[in-house]
């Protein structure tokens, strides 16, 4: 689900011909950007069937894997970033898959929706409903996201072992620089570990 | 595909020196081709038959005609296509049912013993004498799958890429022990005669049974249950132990049609091929295919419990300890083993997208 304004971020945070492993990678879209635009070395994990089609169209390098189950395959640090966009709210165990992320990358970049914003807030209060967003499309019987946190509960979880480097916030293609547990649709973490 | 494309061919070569040591020659490969082969000769792909197959991969009856043809997922209008019938076979190609050059009579059971390797070197010469220097794909299913592997060890420089499918680095006993079953059916059939039956009647009831068992594994719980239920037979056996149910008329069926067309000798060599079959052989995961520059994209069933989808994984799993670039994909399907026979449409889409990324250099390294 990365969009252009995601590519430009990721390009601003990645440096050229890096290794980049992209957990839950979808159709390829943001790797296949960074391999031509940044000439990294990309490899991708997905579980989606179509999704992989369309990744070995891109003349990706994906595997079909439940990120679930561990990246034992993968030594340590043997990629420069993991990355996580939108996915770390889909996996059955978050704080494993992280984990695992912080081992295998020097660096992770985690890509979350924020479920305080604003919208959700008052979609919750005034009309008793769970939100459907831009961020969060999905009606409650067919979401693939399984935890809902916010960008503080990300900052607090991370006070614990992780370094966030860097972080960054937008709503819509707009950056968010006041009050982003508010403000901010999607919460994006330059990561490494304490 | 119309038929002037396909072009039935043989080659043959003086002699070719076996994994075992001994010496075999003369050696004829049997095989044919579909497309044409462009000026630059960089549009070859191999395609690698599993045990029953043969050369005739394409057009009317051919095995692998679903995805291979004019405007097929390997498009006979981009690619010039290969397919031999393999070392040890019965479709053409040099195998104990072949003459002896010693003795005037066929090897029979004087045929030495074979292996994936020496049926990969027979290939290899074959693509020497088409002049091909670097294949664009090897590309092949279970067994095919196993001499695509073997491909990547042995001629790492003579390809561009490898799609291996269903397949395994290594034969686990499990595997082993039904190829075992196949072949002692074979063997307690009075009209085998230790191999020597060309003379007389064929081993027909044991080459059935074997080619009765194979199909066994071939197929999943689900996909016999879809297919022949509990049904009963329409023309009902009158005898006590006659094939009655569906399941048993299609397994006779099936056993019934290959000893026609299949050596029961080439069955015994091909199957013992396979068994012996172990890219590993000592080496590492991690250094197996190093060295090798090749694309690999690996596909695997996951009704496959022939060749379960571990055994692809570990493929996978040399490949990224390697660092070669490879992808993979495990299509769910119902059909079991035979899923890469049948399955075509999925499995279609991602030989066809990964032929073009290869052909257009896409991807790492472009």
């Amino acid at each position: 689900m990365a969009n252009n304004f995601d590519f430009r971020l990721f390009d601003s945070w990645i440096g050229k011909g890096a290794s980049v492993l992209d957990l839950g990678c979808g159709d390829g879209a943001l790797l296949a950007h960074l391999a031509s635009q940044k000439q990294v070395r990309a490899q991708g994990i997905e579980l989606d069937e179509q999704a992989i089609i369309r990744c070995v169209a891109k003349g990706l390098s994906v595997f079909q894997q439940d990120i679930d189950t561990g990246l034992s395959e993968y030594a340590d640090g043997s990629f420069d970033y993991v990355i996580l966009n939108q996915t770390l709210q889909q996996v059955k165990k978050p704080a494993f898959v992280l984990q695992e992320a912080l081992r295998v990358g020097k660096k992770v970049i985690v890509g979350i929706p924020n479920f305080a914003h604003y919208k959700v807030r008052t979609n919750i209060f005034f009309k008793g409903r769970v939100p459907i967003t831009v961020a969060l499309p999905f009606q409650w019987f067919d979401t693939p996201n399984l935890h809902f946190l916010s960008v503080n509960d990300f900052r607090d979880y991370c006070k614990k072992n992780v370094t966030i480097e860097c972080s960054f916030f937008r709503a819509d293609a707009r950056q968010v620089k006041l009050l982003p547990n508010l403000m901010a649709e999607y919460g994006y973490f330059l990561l490494s570990k304490t | 595909m119309t038929l002037q494309q396909v072009q039935a061919q043989s080659y043959t070569f003086d002699e070719l020196a076996l994994e075992s040591g001994e010496k075999l020659g003369p050696i004829t490969i049997a095989y044919e081709t579909y497309g044409k082969l462009n000026s630059d000769k960089s549009n070859a792909l191999l395609v690698l038959h599993p045990l029953s197959g043969d050369a005739h991969a394409a057009g009317e009856n051919g095995w692998w005609t679903n995805l291979i043809g004019s405007g097929k997922a390997i498009d006979t209008d981009r690619y010039f296509v290969v397919c031999s019938n393999v070392l040890g076979g019965c479709k053409g190609s040099t195998g104990p049912s072949s003459i002896n050059p010693k003795t005037g009579k066929p090897y029979g059971i004087d045929f030495p013993l074979i292996t994936i390797g020496d049926i990969v070197n027979a290939q290899h010469q074959l693509i020497d004498h088409l002049r091909i220097e670097k294949l664009l794909a090897v590309i092949g299913g279970s067994m095919g799958g196993m001499q695509v592997l073997q491909w990547m060890v042995s001629y790492p420089k003579r390809i561009r890429s490898a799609i291996p499918i269903a397949t395994t680095m290594k034969h686990t006993p499990q595997q082993i022990a039904f190829n075992e079953v196949a072949r002692q059916a074979i063997i307690a059939d009075p009209d085998w005669r230790s191999g020597n039956y060309y003379d007389h009647s064929i081993p027909t009831k044991g080459l059935a049974i074997a080619r009765m068992i194979g199909h066994i594994t071939y197929m999943s719980d689900a996909s016999m249950a879809e297919k022949f239920g509990r049904k009963f037979r329409s023309d009902k056996a009158l005898f006590k132990f006659g094939a009655d149910f569906e399941v048993e008329g299609y397994l006779h069926n099936r056993g019934d049609n290959f000893v026609r067309r299949f050596d029961a000798n080439s069955y015994l060599y091909i199957t013992k091929a396979i068994d012996y079959f172990n890219i590993l052989n000592g080496h590492s995961l991690c250094d197996i295919f190093r060295g090798l520059h090749a694309k690999v994209l690996v596909i695997a069933f996951k009704s496959d419990w022939l060749y379960p989808t571990y055994q692809s994984q570990e493929i996978v799993k040399a490949c990224k300890l390697s660092g070669v670039d490879a992808s993979y994909c495990e299509v769910n399907s119902t059909y079991g083993h035979d899923s890469f026979l049948l399955e075509t449409v999925l499995e279609g889409q991602l030989i066809s997208n990964f032929l073009l990324s290869v052909t257009n250099g896409k991807g790492q390294g472009a």
